[in-house]
């Protein structure tokens, strides 16, 4: 079949591998594959060929098409839900010029700033946004949504409070997934929750923070000074959880005294999705920068000494500090970041305030209404919500609206709130009025904002706010950014333990599909069949691909699952009364956020040691199992390891944590690796987190959304996360070739019941369209060409780990560091160097420091891949050359690198050729290639970024144009 | 860097400069450099009571963080406030500017000299 998609997804064709075969000494894949992944953990051990439950592959046409269908099914009202959620309007120009834009959806986090100046700034633009709505002084580049975020500024609070004190008090008017979600997290960490009813002037207890929703999750405006001043006196952390369209209009957190705002984004141009994704957001008061969560970018200087974006205070975050890490979670929500920005830089401050204020008009206008009609509403101060009291007649409401098109929120028995947004219309404030019996008509009355609490400071004074009203002027903002920056669209970017694959333009298309796009997740179970029928073959798909029983789609992050995945161990143990079995152990090349979930699910992380070449020491992992007897929780290994290769003991290895008790957590990060030839519940894993956004082609965002499904045996069922409104509670448990259904009873562990379902349709859309042999190819294609890069680079860079057969798995770690001792090139001017030639570094330094990753993913074809190889090959060339004294060590290519068009252009004063520095390209290559290169260059805005100067000097705000004076 | 020979060394990488019952304590131009440039020095404060072997500080550079552990039983009497606002010191002068506190204690730790100490670390 010509068009299958499975060719056009993976890079190589035949003739390719043949050619890359030949290179390694294979006479087909077929043997390759045999070579590399140890027999003892293939799949055709475990059951029968053919048993796969994946469908035939469809092609894309036939996709789109069962795709409409599953839209179909899903029914679009007008949500009136509100509670955290709002229906918003996208602009056209961000939708087309971002969501749908693969120059920003298919770029990675900005480890390298030089070619990610583009998003950078567009999270700049957002940090400015919430800090300046916020009032507060530094806000993060994005957290996974707003209950996390609460979450997160609970564990800020207990680690900043000087408090003697384990309690967190909680308003009792805070949104229901918000509390729900610290109430599963709380007993882990030995916090004690206390619900209190602040507005009603409970007394405070001895607690070391406070979070309070503003305005309330009811919709009632009310004045927290008083409480937050009170509970900072006794030493408390102060949270507020703020809605950022009303600040606008209400005085901000920071002049209420709050010490820390979270909240969500969403409403500022992001679709609800069903639930996600959207940026939530944290914001901290001036002092307590350092013990925040997340990614943050700060501004700094390049070689030039002209301002330059980068990730800023990384020394907090857990690939570093690992167990004492601020955070497990590594992705922001980037690409949704970049969107929520942008809708402030489209509208800028009279805008936005004309949009609440609108927003207001709407919700008073439909109290006035409801009064005019003998309804109560029973607040006189609100922003968008009005909380009506109908004794008696909630439910029957509620159910007429409906069938009129609208969904309210039925709060009990005897009331109902009522959220408006930027949407809606007069009309459609009167249709509403109606199912309560009022029948005024709509006409505009006086704020219900109180007095005392209208926002008087100004916010979003920076240029970027107020210049880019024009649609014109917008787009070519959004393309100057995106200019800057390199993602997928360019070239390859081969970040070991990423696997930036394809992400194909047909899996993208649903996603902004208004079926999809436009659901609450709170919406009816009848209203969402498309989503739970699509949710329920991609679980039933996942299950299949990864040997476990069922699946949790609802973790928002890779470190969101694993952290559900530990909880569900802790669960486990707990039910059988083992409450001593509090002991992870993590073997010392573990990724650090292993660590730092661990320590989030309320273990003690033991490390175990790794033997010369890289596997788990087996001595080691035995003397720690008895040392730790019935104290052993779990064991966490990566598989295929950090190392990029194939462990052949992991039977052995999870049998040895079976025996002691112990149960088994295999991180899915290298899952591409294996996919279709070999599953984790085979091996022994208990249960497993995937990367939607590594193997089933979520894209990266440029460091979020992701989506982190954890996936288990069905011992561990009952301890995945569950969720208080989830539409179908019945999750697919599959038992040999039985198909049933399971409940999931554990902690929530996002604010929404299918975390950030939106963007599912991608991951089933490549399942649907590869089937099983499709994955199984595109693994292998994978396979091989990690293994040809680490075999045409042998003689240049040396490989630091192979497994058996000198083969290794879908990556390579280059070791640079015979070739640092050398001639003092870093791993740094080398990955910096790789711009010069159009590409996007390796993974550097991970998992051992001196060292570049390499995955290049079956999506590559063969001349990248070359590209690239000789790329490296040509880099080496230039370290040698150094080390013959031909360049200083101070001064050549490479210590220069990048090389922007601005140094090419000025005084040039280096001992080699500008030539040189901007096209380094092979001497040999042909004439029609080179000019086809030189013409399509891509240049970096900036050089090489002091990363040392923006840490001692933090400033994570839009830096004022004159920053940009010479 | 060589190591100076008036400095007495901890397996942790610090020095100390013993005079009597006091001793002024940094980290050594080995430890530094495998740091990496330092953006970011948590000391401990004036008077606190400090027990050798414990964590009592933090150095953090762009890349790593490196904890800063107590080379003797006994109490904090001075810190290096240049070094808070100006982390690069620790960089630039290790064995000098960059110091980080003051300590007085009662009973000498064993320690090493400063060949011994080039010898752990092998340069």
């Amino acid at each position: 079949m010509s068009n299958a998609f499975v060719n056009r997804h993976i890079g190589t064709d035949s003739a390719a591998q043949a050619q890359m075969l030949k290179q390694l000494g294979y006479d087909s894949i077929e043997h390759l594959i045999e070579a590399a992944i140890p027999e003892s953990i293939h799949v055709d051990q475990f059951r029968a060929a053919g048993s796969s439950l994946l469908p035939e592959p469809a092609t894309e046409r036939e996709t789109i098409a069962e795709l409409r269908e599953l839209a179909s099914k899903n029914t679009l009202r007008r949500s009136l839900i509100g509670q955290g959620y709002y229906d918003t309007i996208t602009p056209a120009v961000i939708k087309r010029n971002v969501l749908e834009n693969p120059s920003w959806y298919t770029a990675y986090t900005p480890y390298q700033p030089e070619i990610s100046q583009g998003r950078l700034e567009a999270i700049i633009n957002f940090q400015t946004m919430v800090t300046d709505l916020t009032g507060l002084s530094t806000a993060n580049g994005s957290m996974l949504d707003e209950s996390t975020s609460a979450v997160e500024a609970m564990l800020l609070a207990r680690r900043s409070s000087k408090v003697d004190s384990n309690v967190f008090v909680v308003d009792t008017n805070t949104l229901a997934q918000t509390k729900s979600l610290i109430a599963g997290r709380v007993q882990a960490v030995g916090i004690e929750v206390v619900e209190l009813d602040l507005a009603a002037g409970a007394e405070l207890p001895n607690a070391f923070g406070v979070l309070i929703q503003y305005p309330g999750a009811n919709g009632q405006i009310w004045d927290p000074s008083a409480v937050i001043e009170k509970a900072k006196a006794a030493g408390a952390i102060t949270i507020v959880a703020a809605d950022l369209l009303a600040l606008t209009l209400i005085t901000s957190p920071a002049e209420l005294g709050a010490d820390v705002a979270v909240g969500s984004s969403q409403r500022f141009g992001v679709p609800m999705g069903f639930g996600g994704p959207h940026a939530g957001y944290l914001a901290v008061r001036a002092g307590l920068e350092r013990s925040m969560p997340g990614r943050l970018v700060g501004v700094s200087l390049d070689a030039n000494g002209e301002p330059a974006y980068r990730l800023t205070l990384q020394a907090r975050e857990q690939h570093i500090r690992r167990d004492k890490a601020t955070s497990n979670i590594c992705t922001a929500q980037v690409l949704l970041a970049v969107m929520a920005g942008m809708y402030a830089v489209y509208h800028g401050p009279e805008g936005l305030k004309e949009i609440a204020t609108e927003v207001h008009e709407r919700a008073t206008a439909l109290a006035a209404i409801l009064r005019a009609g003998g309804v109560t509403v029973t607040h006189d101060n609100f922003f968008d919500t009005i909380h009506v009291s109908v004794p008696g007649k909630a439910a029957a409401i509620t159910a007429a609206a409906k069938a009129g098109g609208f969904l309210l929120n039925q709060v009990d028995a005897d009331s109902i709130t009522i959220s408006v947004d930027e949407t809606t219309t007069p009309g459609e404030v009167e249709a509403v009025a109606g199912f309560f019996g009022a029948d005024a008509a709509y006409q505009v009355v006086a704020s219900a904002v109180p007095a005392t609490l209208v926002r008087t400071s100004a916010y979003l004074e920076h240029p970027v706010f107020n210049t880019h009203r024009s649609e014109t002027s917008m787009m070519r903002y959004l393309k100057r950014l995106a200019d800057f920056d390199y993602a997928l669209d360019r070239g390859m970017i081969p970040l070991g333990s990423c696997t930036m694959k394809l992400n194909a333009a047909t899996e993208m298309e649903a996603v902004t599909w208004p079926e999809f796009g436009g659901l609450h997740p709170f919406a009816p179970k009848e209203d969402v069949g498309g989503y739970i029928e699509l949710i329920a073959q991609l679980e039933k798909w996942l299950v299949d691909l990864t040997g476990y029983n069922t699946v949790s789609l609802q973790p928002n992050a890779g470190s969101q699952g694993e952290l559900a995945g530990l909880m569900a161990i802790r669960g486990y143990h707990l039910a059988n009364g083992d409450t001593q079995r509090t002991v992870c152990l993590i073997p010392s090349s573990a990724h650090g956020t292993n660590a730092a979930s661990a320590v989030l699910a309320g273990m003690s992380v033991v490390v175990i040691a790794c033997d010369e070449v890289g596997n788990v020491d087996l001595d080691d992992l035995r003397a720690k199992i008895a040392e730790h007897g019935d104290t052993l929780a779990a064991l966490m290994i990566t598989y295929p390891s950090t190392h990029g290769v194939y462990e052949h003991a992991v039977p052995d290895i999870t049998a040895a944590v079976h025996a002691a008790g112990g149960q088994v957590y295999v991180d899915g990060a290298n899952l591409n690796a294996m996919t279709g030839f070999a599953r984790f519940g085979d091996f022994g894993g208990d249960v497993s987190h995937l990367n939607l956004h590594k193997t089933f082609c979520i894209p990266h965002g440029g460091g979020g959304p992701g989506v982190g499904p954890v996936a288990a045996k069905a011992h561990l069922a009952p301890y995945l996360p569950g969720h208080f409104a989830i539409q179908n509670p019945h999750h697919v448990l599959v038992e040999g070739d039985t198909v049933s259904t399971v409940t999931h009873d554990g902690a929530q562990i996002s604010a929404a019941p299918y975390g950030s379902p939106s963007i599912l349709p991608i991951s089933w859309a490549y399942v649907r369209m590869m089937g099983e042999q499709g994955i199984r190819d595109a693994t292998a294609s994978a396979v091989l060409a990690a293994n040809y890069i680490s075999k045409r680079l042998a003689e240049y860079y040396p490989t630091l780990y192979t497994g058996e057969n000198g083969l290794v798995a879908h990556e390579c770690i280059l070791d640079l560091r015979p070739l640092t001792d050398l001639t003092g090139v870093s791993v740094d001017d080398v990955a910096k160097r790789l711009v010069d030639f159009g590409f996007h570094a390796p993974t550097m330094s991970f998992p051992v420091a001196g060292t570049l990753m390499i995955e290049p993913t079956e999506s590559e074809d063969l001349d990248e891949i070359e590209r690239f190889i000789n790329a490296m090959i040509t880099i080496k060339a230039e370290a040698d050359a150094v080390l013959a004294g031909e360049w200083p060590a101070e001064d050549n290519p490479l210590h220069n690198a990048p090389h922007t068009a601005a140094s090419i252009a000025g005084e040039w004063n280096h001992p080699y050729s500008r030539e040189k520095a901007a096209y380094p390209y092979a001497d040999g290559l042909d004439a029609a290639t080179r000019t086809m290169r030189v013409r399509s260059k891509y240049w970096p805005p900036v050089r090489r970024i002091d990363n040392a100067y923006g840490d001692r000097n933090l400033v994570c705000s839009c830096p004022p144009p004159e920053a940009f004076e010479n | 860097m060589a190591n100076p020979t008036n400095l007495k060394y901890t397996e942790e990488h610090e020095w100390l400069l013993v005079d009597g019952d006091n001793a002024t304590v940094g980290i050594t131009a080995y430890a530094a450099e495998k740091l990496g440039d330092v953006v970011y020095v948590e000391l401990p404060k004036v008077g606190a009571a400090i027990t050798a072997g414990t964590v009592v500080g933090e150095i953090e550079s762009t890349k790593s963080v490196g904890e800063l552990y107590a080379p003797v039983t006994g109490t904090v009497t001075e810190v290096n406030d240049a070094v808070v606002s100006s982390p690069e010191l620790v960089n630039e002068d290790p064995f000098g500017a960059g110091w980080l506190i003051k300590v007085s204690f009662a009973d000498v730790p064993a320690l090493l000299d400063a060949d011994a100490y080039t010898a752990l670390t092998g340069e």
